[in-house]
């Protein structure tokens, strides 16, 4: 019977090509438009998923400021983080805890006739291994290096490409302003995060960057991993704890400085975004909903017409229900060939836009499956009123029809 | 079947039916009795607005009387709901109508195949009976002709067919020959003569036509909504 129906159904839907396609593609528009946006809200998500987890998501990042009643950090004019306050975490937070320190700087990198735009990084041993940096050549920076202020550095893959085209820096010793130090390691490319392009990085010992560029003691940001992302909350109060011995806040005082925790941030930016995603996926929806009162007065026109065809199957033993059946089924048809075509079209749509705005296109299966079954709820749902008039008819009026 | 006095195939007991209130009201059938035995060939005849219309709807359980009883066998089928009345025309009535009343754009066989479709005959079976049912009224060749491609007559004997393909129990023909020119008429008559004589089938005939009327066993003449005379003719028709 079921069988039947969605044969009759088929039928009935080829039968009627224009109007049928004209209904489906009210439904192809509102599936398009939702199931694009789902899918350019995941591509979004994922985006700022990758560039969080590039930065490490169980990293808790120290800054000196102040934290307004939104949260928001202020820098205001507080005393600077200092490698002190890094050393002190290091010795409270213990062996469970990875610390470095950062300072940095924009500045110039040359090599004989070729110079470059640079971040100028001065860092602690581990801080590259923090950020997930790894090395493509050579290695890392030592703790004797970092605490000696030696003139070595560690460059980033477009140094390395603008400075030395496809000759190895290793060994080289390059000019950062006034400094003169040897390359000794080389970073593999890490792309972009929401820092920017992040491959123009020069790390050196913060002790060099400190007396040789900046000319002063400030340390930038502290970082701290917590080891495990789950560890975060406990490791934050602790060196939030430290931090407020080092920094000599009185009990009732208020922190001038702000730890922020990337796990978190990552949570509500992904929030931030799946409820923008909804909202988008919500308004496209309207357009579903159009697709859907499409579908009921394509019905309702079948129905009127087919009056006569009802008259006729009632009579030879059909009941209400199997009118019924034949009618939702043919709006699910409907509903559901547009929700396919849609689907694809909507796709189509996510993976031309993807580059346009700068994000990967991650289509995701959940959310076509969703989209797949809104479509079958529409027509479902705008077919069962006409459906429910057809079976509604008395046989002998639907016989004397026309 | 072994009862000791056989049931009536129907009864129809004081059948009233009715349209409207008090002072509009119609009676399209006032007080209506007569009953019909298995194998037997009843002309309903009539002016129209007679209310012969209306008992064929009452006798193929398409309508409900106002009041009044109507048995279908061992079934009270005035007082049934839609439902059990689908499952009745489907288990038990053949119809065809004056206008055919085939599915446009649908083969013969597909015509012919949808009470069984509705009785949950599986495919195989209900292709192989449409195709004998189509056969038994001469339209061997023609299953998979749209009826379009049929004359009036064709289309006719495809109705009989889809009207026999379920093996009814009675067969209800509402003016059958009536788009139909004489010969043809007689042809169709022909055919429903022989189902009566040589298969037994039961047969309730509407209509407005003596000539056609003189072709079943037993005649009731419908008038203002009663029966104005029932009578069996015994001679040739």
């Amino acid at each position: 019977m079921l069988a039947q129906s969605f044969l009759l159904a088929f039928r009935s839907v080829a039968r009627n090509k224009l109007r049928s396609f004209l209904t489906l593609l009210g439904m192809i528009i509102g599936v398009a438009a939702v199931n694009a946006m789902l899918t350019i809200g995941g591509g979004a998500r994922e985006q700022v998923r990758s560039q969080i987890s590039a930065l490490g998501s169980d990293l808790l990042v120290v800054w000196a400021g102040y934290r307004n009643d939104r949260g928001v950090y202020t820098p205001e004019k507080v005393p600077p983080l200092r490698i002190e306050h890094a050393l002190h975490l290091k010795r409270r937070l213990g062996g469970a805890a990875t610390v470095a320190a950062l300072a940095s700087k924009a500045g110039r990198a040359a090599f004989g006739p070729n110079s470059v735009e640079v971040t100028l990084n001065g860092v602690t041993e581990d801080y590259m291994r923090l950020r997930n940096w790894s090395i493509a050549a050579g290695r890392e920076l030592t703790p004797t290096e970092v605490n000696s202020g030696a003139g070595v550095c560690i460059i980033g893959e477009t140094v390395q490409k603008t400075l030395f085209g496809t000759e190895s820096a290793l060994g080289a010793r390059i000019r950062l302003g006034a400094l003169a130090c040897t390359v000794v390691g080389l970073l593999r490319e890490k792309g972009s995060s929401f820092r920017g392009r992040e491959d123009d990085a020069v790390f050196l010992p913060l002790e060099t960057f400190q007396t040789r560029i900046a000319g002063n003691r400030k340390v930038e940001s502290i970082l701290v991993s917590a080891g495990a992302a789950a560890q975060a909350v406990r490791v934050k109060a602790r060196a939030e704890e430290a931090l407020r011995e080092s920094r000599r806040i009185a009990p009732d005082g208020r922190d001038d400085f702000v730890v922020d925790d990337m796990a978190e941030l990552l949570a509500f930016a992904s929030e931030t975004i799946g409820m923008f995603t909804a909202f988008l996926g919500a308004i496209a929806g309207i357009s579903l909903l159009v697709g859907g009162i499409g579908i009921m007065n394509v019905m309702l026109v079948s129905v009127a017409e087919r009056t006569r065809e009802i008259g006729i199957r009632m009579a030879i033993g059909a009941r209400k229900a199997d009118i019924l059946l034949q009618f939702l089924v043919e709006a699910l048809v409907l509903a559901l060939l547009g929700g396919v075509v849609g689907i694809g079209f909507g796709l189509l749509v996510a993976w031309a836009a993807a580059p346009l705005i700068d994000i990967p296109f991650a289509p995701r299966l959940a959310s076509i499956l969703f989209v797949a079954g809104l479509s079958m709820l529409i027509g479902i749902a705008f077919g069962f009123f006409p459906a429910l008039r057809g079976s509604r008819l008395d046989p002998i009026e639907a016989l004397r029809h026309e | 079947m072994n009862d000791p006095t056989p049931l009536p195939l129907i009864r129809l007991d004081a059948v009233w039916k009715s349209y409207g209130e008090r002072d509009a009201r119609v009676d399209a059938l006032a007080g209506v009795s007569f009953s019909m035995e298995r194998g037997e060939f009843v002309a309903i005849t009539g002016p129209s607005g007679s209310g012969k219309s209306t008992a064929m709807n009452i006798i193929g359980c398409l309508d409900t009387p106002t009041a009044g009883n109507y048995r279908f066998l061992d079934l009270d089928a005035g007082r049934l709901d839609r439902n059990r009345r689908a499952a009745l025309r489907n288990a038990h009535i053949g119809f065809v109508f004056q206008g055919y009343n085939l599915l446009p754009r649908t083969t013969a066989l597909e015509n012919v195949e949808l009470p069984l479709i509705y009785r949950g005959v599986p495919p195989r079976e209900r292709r192989e009976r449409s195709a004998d049912a189509l056969q038994q009224v001469g339209l061997q060749g023609r299953e998979h002709h749209a009826p379009m491609e049929l004359s009036g007559g064709q289309q006719q004997r495809v109705a009989i067919a889809r009207a026999l393909v379920s093996a009814p129990t009675l067969l209800v023909a509402d003016e059958p020959t009536g788009n139909l020119d004489t010969k043809r008429s007689r042809e169709i008559m022909d055919l429903l003569i022989m189902l009566n004589r040589e298969r037994g089938m039961s047969i309730l005939l509407v209509t407005h036509e003596a000539e056609i009327a003189a072709c079943a066993g037993r005649e009731i003449r419908f008038h203002d909504g009663r029966i104005a005379d029932d009578r069996r003719q015994t001679e040739a028709r």
